[in-house]
């Protein structure tokens, strides 16, 4: 019954958008102990879309994106990129934690650097590179300085260009902005849309936040408790860039708050 | 007020020799045994200048430094071997936590039949103390190496290698510069100890003891300050060291 939940919605995604699967998830399952967080679990994953995934505390939306990412093995089942498997492709990863994700001894340019440095690509072109990335996102932050003499929210941007450098595939953020004050957290979702429309990266974002992940997604998982199912895929239809606007349409509005009732309804199932 | 609060421990010192000339003058203690801070002073600084007591001072400096160094190139990359995996030092755990707790001193017969009754003798047992009070330190700042920073390397795609040389060692350096400090510190404690008793002619210890031993008072007190100077200054330069070296410190 699962996997013909999960096929229909599938289907659903296939159908009504136009761009083909990029990542493609059949039959994942996955364990810790006793708990079954994923059972036979099926999902699509558009390609060039930003995907939120919502859910209640501890059903695994980190999970999903660490299964996805290879950094937690599969029990079972099978995750491919345009038909590749993970280790075949590049991917950057953002974690929550930016002041332990960074490396302090580095300077913040030295750092966004660091992957290209690991595929061994000679010193000028590095520099080239982190300079494009830097004046395509336009971000105005010193580079020379550690990450520790930046402020949060640039300290996380520093850890989104480190990601981003090696170009890759598929970009997973995990709660990326939870550690960041609300004003923050506001100016860097705008930084974080502008880094979508500009590279058109699939992205998939783990967020603790309903008005987060509806503002920025083009689709909304969302998951129930484990072991986990899609409860919903919702389309976000708002027309990009959105802005403060955006959140007082009456589209948003709808979307959000239908969100909140399936979000509502599967917490309350015990 | 506040740009005078550099000037605070001032106080302090200040404080002490007025304490000092205060018991001289109402003879609590027995003049012979306590000399007046002038005194003492003057004879610091003669035998520091071209006196015994510098000679004395270099000889207890070279001990101390080279059981550091010598404690340091064996402990270091021991303690990163056995922090890199927490089954292998917790199998070891016990015996160098059992050593660590054993004074250094107790070791010395040991050592003498070893190695002699010589500077052999004094820097290895030093060393030895040192040397635990570092691996100690280097592998639990190799195991306490921030999960996500490996992680990070890790989804980068940073081989076992690179993330050992370019994330764990560099994780774990604060901590083995308080394991250099109190090797450091400990190091000068049990030279000091050996330079006493075993069978010695020089070091700051030497000086300590005959000083006593012909109450020279104004002398003794002198090697006393040489040798809390000494480790003062030692660990001063281990700091400042730290702080240039690893910038990120605390923050």
């Amino acid at each position: 019954m699962l996997t013909r939940a999960g096929t229909e919605i599938g289907a659903k995604a296939g159908t009504t958008i136009a761009t083909p699967a990029h990542v493609t998830i059949r039959g994942l399952s996955k364990r810790f102990g006793d708990v079954t967080v994923y059972d036979n679990f099926d999902l699509d994953i558009p390609r060039g879309q930003l995907i939120s995934i919502f859910g209640p505390n501890g059903c695994g939306k980190s999970t999903l994106i660490n299964l996805i990412a290879g950094l937690v093995p599969l029990d079972a089942g099978e995750i491919l990129f345009s038909g590749k498997p993970v280790s075949a492709i590049k991917f950057g990863y953002v974690f929550q934690n930016y002041r332990e994700a960074l490396f302090p001894w580095l300077r913040s340019f030295e750092n966004i650097e660091y992957p290209l440095k690991l595929m061994r690509m000679p010193k000028p072109e590095r520099r080239v590179r982190v300079e494009q990335l830097a004046a395509r996102l336009g971000v105005a932050i010193d580079l020379a300085k550690y990450p520790y003499e930046l402020s949060g929210g640039q300290q996380q941007l520093v850890s989104i260009m480190r990601a981003l450098v090696v170009e890759p595939e598929v970009l997973f953020l995990d709660e990326p902005f939870s550690a960041l004050d609300y004003e923050m957290t506001l100016f860097m979702r705008d930084q974080l849309q502008r880094v979508f429309l500009e590279t058109r990266t699939t992205t998939v974002l783990v967020s603790h936040d309903l008005e987060e992940a509806v503002y920025l997604a083009d689709w909304v998982l969302l998951l129930s408790r484990h072991p986990a199912r899609i409860a919903d895929y919702v389309q976000v239809t708002a027309a990009r860039p959105r802005n403060d606007d955006t959140l007082s349409q009456s589209d948003f509005i709808v979307t959000k708050a239908h969100c909140l009732e399936i979000f509502q309804r599967e917490v309350r199932r015990a | 007020m506040r740009r005078f609060d550099p000037y605070l421990p001032v106080i302090g010192v200040t404080g002490l020799i007025l304490l000092w000339y205060v018991a001289v003058w109402i003879r609590i203690v027995d003049p012979v045994l306590l000399p007046l801070p002038t005194d003492t002073f003057r004879a610091l600084w003669t035998g520091m200048i071209g006196g015994k007591l510098g000679s004395d001072f270099l000889h207890t400096v070279e001990r101390t430094v080279l059981a550091t160094i010598i404690a340091s190139v064996i402990a270091i990359p021991v303690g990163i071997f056995l922090g890199a995996s927490d089954r292998l030092y917790r199998s070891v755990e016990f015996v160098i936590d059992f050593f660590r707790s054993t004074p250094a001193s107790a070791m010395f017969p040991l050592f003498l039949v070893l190695f002699g009754v010589g500077d052999r003798t004094k820097i290895s047992v030093a060393a030895f103390g040192a040397a635990l009070v570092i691996l100690f330190n280097v592998a639990y700042g190799v195991m306490n190496a921030r999960k996500t920073r490996l992680l990070a390397a890790k989804v980068m795609g940073a081989s076992r290698l690179r993330i050992l040389m370019d994330v764990t060692l560099l994780e774990s350096l604060p901590q083995t510069f308080v394991g250099l400090r109190n090797g450091v510190s400990l190091a000068l404690v049990i030279v000091v100890v050996a330079e006493m008793f075993i069978g010695s002619t020089d070091g700051l210890g030497n000086r300590v003891f005959e000083a006593q031993q012909v109450f020279a008072m104004a002398d003794m007190y002198a090697a006393i300050f040489a040798a809390g100077a000494l480790g003062y200054g030692l660990n001063l330069m281990f700091l400042l060291v730290e702080r240039s070296f690893v910038h990120w410190s605390g923050k």
